[in-house]
């Protein structure tokens, strides 16, 4: 069966090459010095979708992002490996969003694409850490979830999931249209096709054509699959006290600029097993292991 | 995140060379194929554009998967099971995510599904890959056999072929024989032809890299009773779906062991013609050959590159009496040549890749239009420059590649003897650059006809010609001193008009002109980025001294004493 698949995905700024430079003296985040990337887990996320529509001849793959018109970066970068298309929410009046602001908004936007049979999204990303977001979207838009998914099928117009939990891995049965959130151990996202970058390069949203030479505007109308959309709070009819700040019931009481330091330490003598034991069991209790 | 291509300058300096305007407008037959193809560039500056995006994947492929699974590539190798082939874990992973990402069949005809790319990118990919494991290149890098059918085949060959090639299938080029080496006119593996027309293949090769790919092509002889190179014929066999080839042996090789290295044995293989009778070995594994050698020329750039890498790393982080070892003059100087022999065989890479680029281009548009004369002898200068420089880019190439393996370890001392250090794996890689297609003695039998001609002269004369950076001015001139130095080495040389005496000066003569012509690539390259001026300064006096020594040894030199070199005892 062909699906329609939407891919839940965020631009973020990659935590992973922090340097001196990252934080602001006030605690948040210097986004300038920080490069702008795709969220690793929702490579994770998008290479489930690949596969998906590999194995599901017709499918189509709609990236959904929340954020700054430049987050049509990463559609671009989901197409040039195996993305149909993609929309940005992007509004002044989304900025500021907790998760329930943000999946409230998603599941509005998701709701205007009308048609999905799977939203696939990553389990959490780089500069929140909630894993909140997918399952909100899920209960919002009242669907079936399954989290920390490893892998995902479709079988007899159901999708098969395998999960990857903490001490083994579970695999359960859900009915379409469903919700899923895919963990980092799953499959890395194939490499960007050489083909698909030379077709998709010029893929742009409404704002960016604005700024398209005539020859490149006129290349965009004659070639459909160039024109990305670009979402307002308006066109989704999001209720403008469920979004952005107005909907974000977490409010940040402050940031504390924390640098790690060994406060106490602790020597164990002895070269018996009993020491080794005696490390591993004060090592749990202190939640260092297991 | 490693990325090869983003890592390193030097490849986009090379990438922007002044003459790709040209090729690529040919290669692009001035951009009509964009109303066909919605990824064939719209103009110049879309088709650079793509090969710069292309050669970023690559670079990150290159760098976050194959370089990082070179060691374990290199311990696990791959195995022989129940007559094929099994490449090691990370080999396959390396495949997989180049296939995906359509880096296969670059400078196909986007026809057969290619990606109708210049050579450069497609060699600078090659560079790339080579950098991150020697080994690998070889299996990717045998697209190139592709070439071969498209240039030979008939239509019907290559719409089966070349789109197979495009998605993935790896290929073979099944030319040695345990008694047909470097004299491939010996090549004793028999083509029978059947009475549907098809042919059979029976006897066994040896030495055949990725011997068990999808796809190979094989040198058969199909006239019975003949005994030379006349008698030969090329074929294409399908190995996914024709039964009868097995591998016996996988070779225990000294490195580039992800590389399988296959004896093969054809029991009544099916196979098809490729182009005509008899011209297997005359016409098209000469092509083949070239084309390999570009390769090899590559990888012994990239192997440079990695052990040049090595070696600065540890020589910056190394400490010895109080302070780095990058900071001793004997270990700076050694980094220094290293570098500047890297950047010289670098450039010498490109420009050889432009000249054949630029005639095979023109020898493609011939198969769709009659040529116009200015460029009918436009091809022809190429042509024959391409000729010239393939062996002499092989060649050096290859040797600077192994000099500088060599000095890498030397930079690491100890620890570089050691398991412990990629050095060592480098160094055992780059030793095969100077052998396989064809030795560095091959290149020179091959590159010694260019010296006699004036081949080199001729373009050594217009290199000469060009305008450089002024503060060039002193290298320019030790340059055509040089020259002038080569030309009297040559007429000496030639003078006795004794081809065994040419023979026995052969490899002098060719390096003399190699130093000259990699001397000024780099002036020129210095010219339009002052980052090579450090090596230009190297490189020139590096090859000034061994031009000096050269030609003391030609000009001090005659003929009888050379008998002194055949008197060969145990």
């Amino acid at each position: 069966m062909s699906l329609n698949i939407v891919v839940l995905a965020k631009q973020v700024p990659d935590t992973r090459n922090v340097g001196k430079d990252a934080m602001k003296e006030d605690g948040t985040i210097n986004r300038a010095a920080l490069p702008a990337i795709f969220n690793p887990e929702d490579l994770n996320a998008l290479e489930q979708a690949l596969q998906l529509k590999d194995q599901n001849p017709g499918s189509k793959i709609t990236i959904l992002t929340m954020g700054p018109p430049r987050a049509a970066e990463i559609i671009r970068e989901a197409m040039y490996r195996g993305a149909d298309t993609g929309i940005v929410l992007t509004d002044r009046a989304f900025a500021g969003a907790d998760t329930l602001a943000t999946s409230y908004a998603l599941s509005v936007a998701i709701r205007h694409i009308g048609s999905y049979d799977i939203i696939i999204g990553g389990r959490q990303a780089i500069d929140g850490d909630t894993a909140q977001v997918g399952p909100q979207v899920a209960e919002k838009l009242g669907l079936p979830q399954v989290t920390y998914a490893e892998g995902v099928k479709i079988e007899n117009g159901k999708a098969v999931i395998k999960r990857r939990l903490e001490h083994g891995v579970e695999t359960v049965e859900c009915p379409l249209p469903m919700v899923v959130t895919v963990n980092g151990s799953a499959t890395p996202c194939r490499p960007r096709n050489a083909r698909l970058v030379q077709r998709y390069k010029y893929a742009v949203t409404p704002s960016e054509k604005a700024n398209l030479s005539k020859d490149m505007m006129k290349l965009v109308e004659t070639r459909p699959y160039l024109n990305l959309y670009e979402w307002s709070a308006a066109e989704v009819n999001a209720d403008a006290s469920q979004i952005g700040l107005a909907g974000s019931p977490t409010k940040v009481k402050g940031i504390v600029n924390v640098v790690f330091q060994a406060k106490e330490s602790k020597s164990l003598e002895g070269k018996d097993d009993a020491a080794i034991e005696e490390l591993v069991k004060d090592l749990i209790a202190n939640h260092t292991i297991g | 995140m490693a990325n090869f291509y983003t890592d390193n300058k030097d490849l986009k300096h090379h990438l922007h060379h002044p003459l790709m305007q040209k090729i690529v407008a040919l290669k692009e037959r001035n951009y009509t194929d964009c109303e066909k193809y919605d990824y064939a560039p719209l103009n110049f500056e879309d088709a650079m554009d793509s090969y710069e995006k292309v050669l970023e994947i690559a670079g990150e492929i290159s760098g976050e998967i194959v370089a990082p699974n070179a060691e374990s590539v290199d311990h696990e190798g791959p195995q022989l099971i129940d007559g094929h082939v099994e490449y090691a874990s990370g080999t396959k992973q390396n495949l997989d995510a180049l296939v995906k990402a359509g880096l296969m069949g670059i400078s196909l005809p986007r026809r057969y599904n290619g990606l109708n790319f210049s050579l450069v990118p497609y060699i600078m990919a090659a560079d790339m890959v080579s950098r991150a494991d020697a080994s690998f290149v070889n299996i990717w890098g045998l697209q190139d056999c592709a070439e071969t059918i498209y240039e030979f085949a008939n239509e019907g060959q290559r719409m089966r072929f070349l789109p197979r090639v495009c998605a993935g299938e790896t290929m073979a080029m099944d030319l040695t024989e345990p008694d047909a080496g470097s004299d491939l006119q010996a090549v004793m593996l028999k083509a029978t032809e059947a009475e549907d027309g098809t042919w059979r293949l029976n006897g066994v090769k040896r030495f055949i890299t990725n011997g068990d790919g999808q796809i190979g092509l094989v040198l058969a002889r199909s006239e019975a009773g003949s005994h030379d190179g006349r008698g030969l014929s090329m074929f294409i066999f399908d190995h996914k779906n024709e039964p009868g080839l097995t591998v016996r042996r996988i070779e225990n090789k000294m490195g580039i062991k992800g590389s399988p290295t296959c004896e093969l044995v054809f029991k009544n293989v099916k196979a098809e013609l490729c182009g005509s009778r008899r011209m297997g070995l005359i016409k098209y594994v000469m092509a083949l050959m070239n084309g390999a050698r570009l390769g090899i020329a590559a990888q012994s750039v990239g192997v440079s590159e990695a052990a040049y890498r090595e070696a600065y790393n540890y020589a910056l982080d190394r400490r010895q009496f109080g302070k780095a070892i990058i900071e001793f003059p004997a270990v700076a100087e050694m980094l220094a040549m290293m570098k500047a022999k890297l950047d010289a065989s670098r450039s010498l890479l490109y420009e050889t890749t432009r000249f054949v680029d630029m005639y095979k281009t023109y020898e493609d548009i011939a198969r769709e239009r009659t040529l116009t004369p200015e460029e009918r002898s436009e091809m022809k200068y190429y042509s024959k420059l391409a000729d010239a420089f393939t062996p002499m880019s092989k060649g050096m190439g290859s040797e600077f590649c192994n000099q500088n393996a060599y000095d890498s370890i030397q930079v690491h001392g100890g620890s570089g003897f050691m398991k412990d250090y990629a050095c060592e794996r480098i160094y055992r890689d780059a030793r095969i650059t100077s052998i396989y297609e064809g030795t560095t003695q091959l290149q020179v039998v091959a590159a010694i006809r260019h010296v006699t001609t004036g081949t080199y002269l001729n373009k050594i004369n217009e290199y000469a010609a060009e305008t450089y950076a002024p503060e060039l001015k002193p290298l320019q001139e030790r340059l055509a001193a040089m020259t002038e130095m080569y030309a009297d080495a040559v007429n000496r040389v030639t003078s006795f008009k004794d081809t065994e005496y040419t023979d026995f000066q052969a490899r002098r003569l060719v390096e003399m002109a190699g130093h000259i012509i990699m001397g000024y690539l780099l002036l020129g390259d210095a010219t339009r980025c002052a980052d090579f001026i450090k090596s230009a300064n190297v490189y020139v006096r590096f090859g000034e001294a061994e031009v000096n020594r050269h030609y003391k040894f030609i000009t001090e030199f005659v003929p009888e004493n050379y008998a002194a070199y055949y008197k060969h005892e145990a």
